[in-house]
């Protein structure tokens, strides 16, 4: 009984915590002095640099999709529906969440672990006697970064993910391409791109967070970093996957 | 002048600060010396700020900082220069960048940020050239002096040293003794240093308190601390494993 009392308890404090770091990590993005140079390094570390691997799983998440898609519908002769099916899976759903659960292991991970070192050599203490709030210089551009990348990432895979299912409904199955993109766009509205890049904003926000927070809160010392690390990505990953099934609810699923 | 009036400060259930009672005059070299653990860095981290007491006051100049609010805390907190136990220095910035990272001033143009640092590095025994160089290409006693040239730049009133010859060579521990002084004489800055290196405290010390079970159980000048005929401090600066102290 104890044990579950502290469990909610520790659950509440960090919840707040979290909450607290959201708001003003973003309300630090434009109290100036802005730092520029961290944005534009974080967007290319954490932002470019994820693109090969957005590439990647985006082309064979689309091409798996497609495959799957025309086979179940043969059985019901609506084949031709697969371009329709693979566009608006892709943008509504499976890029955002996928995009979002790499993002939690490449770059939450690697937030955690290097504030979690800067914390355990004392590098964030040391930021404090400089009159530096660690929040503004660590957190915030971070949060920035991943603000813009996020859905970026999203708009890039959704497109990459539409070629990967059209280049596997051509050369697998032997689909005519313009039935596919046919289907596509006739199926295909902006709002469900638009409201997977919605989700994938919250979800940039939550990596950005979560990974900072836990980083953080590290004690100890390697140790304590590992574990920073690991718990990051696996609340990163949980709150993505939970808060998809509220966005869900929440976002009207056609503006038609 | 910082006094620090009936400081106590628990985590969990562990008193780590029970009472403690310090004035630090300005100018002056004050040492607090103590076994591992008898609660020296949770002291160093409440002078500055970094943690607030669960009761007790901490007055700098006049003002309890741990009444501060957080934004006013940062303000107070540009008096002071750190020198931390491993350096600290921001392992992503140059040797240079972390030396000017302390130069709080705006108006400042790039050339005459560079000047300062130069001057500051060359204040700490270190050549120019070092300034390109990564922190993590430096030997201890070399990143130790870094730190030392960091919070100089800063041109701070109070500065704080923690464990500042732990883990160096005894000859590059009396090069940091001399840096020591020679930063306290040169602008009369007050110094704070927390250590358990009794030479280092003879050497560099205006005066001496000695932390003990979260409490200041003596204080004078270094020649008292040699002639104290308390028994825990004795068994401490002989350094013998038996005696009344419980080292934990």
């Amino acid at each position: 009984m104890k044990f579950i009392q502290q469990a909610l308890l520790n659950f509440a404090r960090n919840s707040g915590e979290i909450f607290a770091i959201s708001l003003k990590s973003t309300a630090f993005i434009f109290k100036p002095p802005l730092n520029f140079r961290r944005i534009i390094n974080h967007l290319y570390l954490d932002g470019i640099k994820s693109i090969p691997v957005i590439f990647l799983m985006s082309v064979f998440t689309g091409g798996v999709l497609a495959l799957q898609s025309y086979y179940a519908l043969q059985r019901f002769g609506a084949e031709v529906f697969t371009g329709s099916l693979v566009g608006v899976s892709l943008t509504k759903e499976l890029i955002p969440v996928l995009s979002g659960l790499i993002l939690a292991g490449r770059v939450s991970a690697s937030y955690s672990a290097e504030i979690g070192t800067m914390v355990v050599t004392e590098q964030v203490d040391a930021l404090f006697t400089f009159g530096i709030n660690p929040l503004k210089y660590l957190v915030s551009p971070r949060v920035a970064a991943l603000l813009v990348m996020a859905p970026l990432l999203t708009l890039f895979g959704d497109f990459m993910g539409i070629m990967g299912g059209r280049l596997v409904a051509a050369l697998v199955v032997n689909q005519n391409p313009n039935l596919y993109d046919s289907q596509l766009f006739s199926a295909l509205e902006i709002w469900d791109v638009l409201s997977g890049m919605i989700k994938s904003v919250f979800f940039g926000l939550t990596i950005a967070v979560i990974g900072s927070y836990f980083g953080l809160k590290t004690e100890g010392g390697a140790k304590g970093v590992g574990r920073a690390t690991t718990t990051a990505v696996v609340v990163a990953s949980i709150i993505i996957l939970i808060s998809d099934f509220f966005w869900t609810k929440i976002l009207p699923f056609s503006l038609r | 002048m910082i006094q620090i009036r009936d400081l106590h400060k628990s985590f969990a259930r562990k008193k780590v600060l029970a009472g403690v009672d310090l004035d630090i005059e300005p100018g002056q070299i004050t040492t607090i010396i103590g076994a591992s653990g008898s609660g020296k860095s949770v002291l160093f981290k409440h002078i500055i700020g970094l943690l607030k007491p669960d009761s007790g006051s901490i007055r700098i100049d006049g003002e309890d900082i741990t009444k501060l609010r957080e934004r006013e805390l940062y303000r107070t907190v540009l008096k002071f220069g750190m020198v931390f136990q491993g350096g600290a220095l921001f392992d992503s910035l140059t040797v240079g960048e972390n030396v000017a990272f302390g130069i709080m001033k705006p108006d400042l143009t790039a050339a005459e940020v560079s000047r300062i640092v130069s001057l500051s590095l060359d204040q700490v025994g270190l050549p120019d050239d070092i300034n390109q160089v990564m922190p993590n290409e430096l030997s201890g006693g070399m990143k130790k002096r870094v730190a030392i040239a960091r919070a100089i730049a800063k041109d701070p009133q109070i500065i704080m040293y923690d464990e500042p010859t732990t883990g160096l060579d005894p000859i590059m521990a009396d090069i940091i003794n001399n840096l020591i002084i020679k930063v306290n004489g040169s602008s009369k800055i007050t110094s704070i240093v927390i250590t358990h290196n009794m030479v280092s405290a003879y050497k560099i010390s205006d005066k001496i308190a000695v932390l003990y079970d979260g409490r200041i159980i003596e204080s004078g000048v270094p020649d008292d601390i040699k002639n104290t005929r308390n028994p825990f401090v004795r068994q401490f600066i002989e350094g013998q494993a038996d005696g009344p102290m419980q080292i934990r």
